[in-house]
C-alpha cells in the first residue's frame, strides 16, 4: 500500500519535450533555410578569408602595431606594450600563430555583431518598461543556459566551422552589452534629461546628444564584458568545429595531452589579458573629460 | 497681455487622477486625498498671471509643489487639468512639435543643481539650445559666447563644468538659458545650491540682467529673503495651492492667512526691509548741463523743496535747496557748484530700516541711497514710517 503511494511519481508518463524541441529545431531549419543558406554560403567563407588575411600579415608587423597601439592607449606607458609583445612572441614560438588569428577573428566578428545588435536593443529596452520586462528573462536564459545546449541547434543551422562559433558566441556574449546599455541610459540623471527636453530636443537629439554620451562609460564596460565572454565561448565553440586556440585545447583533451593543452590554454589567457586591457583603456581614454 | 497665464492648473501624481480631481473640487485636502486614494496632489488649481518684464517669485516650503508647478508650465510634466497660456497660446492643447517650438523660442529653464552636460565644455553647454535648433556652428558659437560674456564667464569657455565652482556652474546654466534669447526664464531654485555670499551676488546679477534685458522671469525659491530681494510679485504656495499673491510689501504687511504669517513671522520686518525696498526713483538735475533756473523749474514741477545733483554718470554731487537756487538766480550765478550743499545724509542699498529711521529723523532733505558713488534712489520720511507702522500693526495681530 505504502509502496504504491510512494511510486505515484513513476505513474506519471514522461512528458514529451525533447522530441517536440527537436521537431521545432528541424522546422526552424527548414522554414528559415532561405536565411541560413545564404549566410552559410557567403558569410562562412568570408570569415575564413578574414582570418586568412590576418595570417598573411607578417607576425612581426602585427606585434609592432599592437605595441604602438598599447603604448598610446595607456597614456605612453610601456607596461601593456611590453606584455603584449612578449605574449605574442610566446604564442608565435609555440607555433600557435594561425590558431591565434582564427580565435581573434572569431572574437572580433562576434563581438562586433553583439555590439551592433546589442546597443540598439539596449536603447529600446531603456525606453520601454514593457520591452525591458520582456527582454530581461530572455537575457537571463541566454546567459544561464549551458552553452552546449544551443551549440547543437546552432550546428544544425550553420553546419560546422567558424560560422556556428561566431553565432554561438554572439548569443552568449550579447547580454552584457544590452543590459549595460539599458542601465546606462536609465541612470542618466532626471535633471539632465529634463534639461535636454526643456530646450526642445527631439527624441533622437536627446538620445545622441545627452543620453548616449552620458551612458558611454557604462556601455563601454558592457562591451568589455561582451568581448571577454565571446573569447571564453571560443573554446566551447571548438566542439562544433570552430578553429583556433580552443580547438587545440579540445584536441589535447581528447588525447589526454596535458602539455599541449596547457600551452594552448596559456595562449588564450594571453589573448584575454591583451584584449581586456585594450578595451578597458579605450574606455578610460574616452571618458576622461567626463 | 500677460506673458504667462495659468488657469486652474492641477497635477495629481498617481494611478487614479480623475478621482482625486473630483475630491479636490469637493474641497478635500491634499492629505485626505492621499489617504483616500493614494494619489499625491502636486499642484492644486493654481491660477496666476505673469506680466512682461516682471520677476514673479513662487515661494513655499519643500514639497509644496513649486517644482511641479514650474515644470507644468513648459510641460515637462503633463497637467492633469487646467490651462497654460504663453503669449496667449494654449500650451496644454499643443502637439509635441508645437510644444518643442515654444520650448526652443520662448521658454528657457535654469535648474537647481545646474544640470550641465559634463562631457561638454562651457561653450558647448551654452550652445546646446541653439545647436538642437540646427543653427550653424559659427552663429551659435557667437551667440553662446555673447551669453557667457554677459554672465562674466568669457574667459572660461574651454573649461569643463567640473572644473568650475558652483556659482560659476550656475552662471553657465544661466548663459545656456540666455543664449536662446527666450522671452521667459524659468528658474527652479536656481540659487538654492549656492552658499549665501555667492547667492546674494547671483541675485544682484540677475536683477542687473533683468534691468538690461527685460526678460520675464519665473523664479522659484523656498527662501523668503531671496523672494523679497528679487521678486516684483510673490506667490506663496502651500500643499499645492497658491495661498497669496502680492508684492513683497503686501506679503509682509498683510499676510493673507496664518500660513503666510508663520512664514514671515520669524523675520523681523524692520530688518528685512532695507533701503532698497522703500527707496523711490530720485528727481535729479545734472551739474554739467543745468543751472539754477532748471533746478528751480524742476522743483516747482515736482513740488519739492530740494533736489539732488548728479553728473553724467549719476555720481552723487550733493543737493541744492529751493531757497538757494532762487537766491542764485537773483544774483545771476550760473554755476551750480557755488550753491551746492554736500552734507548729504547717505545710506547704502542694504541699510536696515532701523538705521534709516534714526538718520531720517533730523534730516532736512530725503536720504540718498548710494552704491559705488552713484545715486540709486531716495527715501522720504513718509515711506519709512509707513513700513514700520505696518510691521507694528501686524506684530500686534500675531
Ligand atoms: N514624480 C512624482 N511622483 C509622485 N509624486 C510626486 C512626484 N513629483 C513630486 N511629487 C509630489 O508632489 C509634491 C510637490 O513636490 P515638488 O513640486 O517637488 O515640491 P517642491 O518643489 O515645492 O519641493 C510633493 O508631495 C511630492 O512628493
Ligand atoms: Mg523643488
Amino acid at each position: 500500500m505504502l509502496d504504491q503511494v510512494l511510486n505515484i511519481l513513476d505513474r506519471i508518463p514522461k512528458i514529451p519535450i525533447a522530441n517536440p524541441v527537436s521537431d521545432f529545431t528541424d522546422w526552424i531549419e527548414e522554414t528559415f533555410s532561405f536565411f541560413f543558406e545564404p549566410v552559410k554560403e557567403h558569410f562562412g567563407p568570408f570569415l575564413e578569408d578574414v582570418s586568412g588575411l590576418l595570417q598573411q600579415i607578417p607576425p612581426l608587423i602585427v606585434m609592432i602595431i599592437v605595441a604602438v597601439l598599447a603604448f598610446f592607449l595607456t597614456g605612453k606607458r610601456f607596461g601593456l606594450a611590453t606584455f603584449s609583445v612578449i605574449g605574442l612572441i610566446f604564442i608565435y614560438n609555440q607555433e600557435l600563430w594561425p590558431q591565434l588569428m582564427d580565435t581573434f577573428t572569431l572574437v572580433v566578428v562576434s563581438s562586433f555583431f553583439a555590439v551592433i545588435i546589442g546597443i540598439p536593443v539596449g536603447i529600446v529596452m531603456s525606453k520601454s518598461n514593457i520591452v525591458q520586462n520582456m527582454v530581461t528573462p530572455i537575457l537571463d536564459l541566454m546567459q544561464t543556459m549551458p552553452a552546449f545546449v544551443y551549440l547543437i541547434p546552432t550546428a544544425a543551422f550553420f553546419s560546422i566551422g567558424m560560422l556556428p562559433g561566431v553565432f554561438a558566441s554572439l548569443i552568449f556574449a550579447m547580454p552584457p552589452t544590452i543590459r549595460l546599455t539599458n542601465l546606462g541610459i536609465r541612470q542618466v540623471s532626471v535633471e539632465l534629461v529634463e534639461a535636454s527636453e526643456a530646450f526642445g530636443s527631439t527624441f533622437y537629439q536627446r538620445l545622441f546628444k545627452v543620453e548616449l554620451p552620458m551612458a558611454k562609460k557604462t556601455i563601454m564596460a558592457g562591451i568589455n564584458q561582451t568581448v571577454m565572454l565571446s573569447l571564453s565561448m571560443v573554446v566551447i565553440a571548438s566542439m562544433i568545429g570552430a578553429p583556433g586556440l580552443g580547438r587545440e585545447v579540445i584536441r589535447s583533451l581528447q588525447r589526454a595531452d596535458v602539455g599541449t593543452g596547457f600551452v594552448a590554454g596559456m595562449g588564450i589567457v594571453i589573448l584575454a589579458i591583451i584584449i581586456d586591457r585594450f578595451t578597458q583603456n579605450l574606455n578610460r581614454q574616452k571618458g576622461e573629460n567626463a | 497681455m500677460p506673458v504667462i497665464k495659468v488657469e486652474k492648473l492641477t497635477k495629481v501624481f498617481g494611478k487614479r487622477p480623475k478621482e482625486a480631481l473630483k475630491l479636490l473640487e469637493e474641497g478635500y485636502s491634499k492629505d485626505e486625498i492621499l489617504k483616500k486614494t493614494g494619489n499625491t496632489v502636486g499642484v492644486n488649481r493654481a491660477t496666476f498671471e505673469v506680466n512682461e518684464g516682471e520677476i514673479f517669485v513662487i515661494m513655499g516650503l519643500s514639497g509644496s509643489g513649486k517644482s511641479t508647478l514650474i515644470r507644468l508650465i513648459n510641460r515637462l510634466i503633463e497637467p492633469t487639468s487646467g490651462n497654460i497660456f504663453v503669449d496667449g497660446k494654449n500650451l496644454s492643447k499643443m502637439s509635441k512639435e508645437e510644444l518643442r517650438q515654444i520650448r526652443r523660442e520662448k521658454l528657457s529653464m535654469v535648474f537647481q543643481r545646474f544640470a550641465l552636460f559634463p562631457f561638454r565644455t562651457v561653450l558647448e553647454n551654452a550652445e546646446y539650445g541653439l545647436e538642437i535648433q540646427g543653427m550653424d556652428k559659427e552663429e551659435r558659437k557667437k551667440k553662446a559666447k555673447d551669453a557667457l560674456e554677459l554672465v562674466g564667464l568669457g574667459g572660461y569657455i574651454d573649461q569643463y563644468p567640473s572644473q568650475l565652482s558652483g556659482g560659476m556652474q550656475q552662471r553657465v546654466g544661466l548663459a545656456r538659458a540666455l543664449a536662446n534669447d527666450p522671452e521667459v526664464l524659468l528658474m527652479d531654485e536656481a540659487f538654492s545650491a549656492l552658499d549665501p555670499l555667492i547667492r546674494k551676488e547671483m541675485q544682484d546679477e540677475l536683477l542687473d540682467l533683468q534691468e538690461r534685458m527685460k526678460k520675464t522671469i519665473l523664479f522659484i525659491t523656498h527662501d523668503l529673503d531671496e523672494a523679497l530681494r528679487i521678486g516684483d510679485r510673490i506667490a506663496l504656495m502651500k500643499d499645492g495651492s497658491i495661498v497669496q499673491i502680492g508684492t513683497p510689501e503686501e506679503i509682509l504687511v498683510n499676510p493673507a492667512n496664518e500660513y503666510v504669517e508663520k512664514f514671515v513671522e520669524d523675520v523681523d520686518r524692520s530688518k528685512v526691509l532695507t533701503a532698497e525696498h522703500i527707496m523711490k526713483r530720485p528727481e535729479t538735475i545734472n551739474i554739467e548741463k543745468h543751472g539754477p533756473g532748471v533746478a528751480l523749474e524742476r522743483m516747482r514741477e515736482e513740488g519739492l523743496s530740494s533736489i539732488y545733483v548728479v553728473d553724467r554718470q549719476r555720481n552723487l554731487k550733493g543737493y541744492i535747496t529751493a531757497d538757494a537756487a532762487l537766491d542764485a538766480k537773483k544774483k545771476g550765478i550760473k554755476d551750480l557748484t557755488e550753491i551746492l550743499s554736500t552734507d548729504v545724509p547717505q545710506v547704502s542699498l542694504d541699510t536696515s530700516m532701523q538705521e534709516i529711521f534714526n538718520l531720517i529723523h533730523d534730516s532736512p532733505v530725503p536720504v540718498a541711497v548710494v552704491e559705488g558713488g552713484k545715486l540709486r534712489g531716495i527715501i522720504i520720511r513718509g515711506s519709512v514710517i509707513a513700513a514700520l507702522a505696518g510691521s507694528e500693526v501686524n506684530l500686534e495681530n500675531a
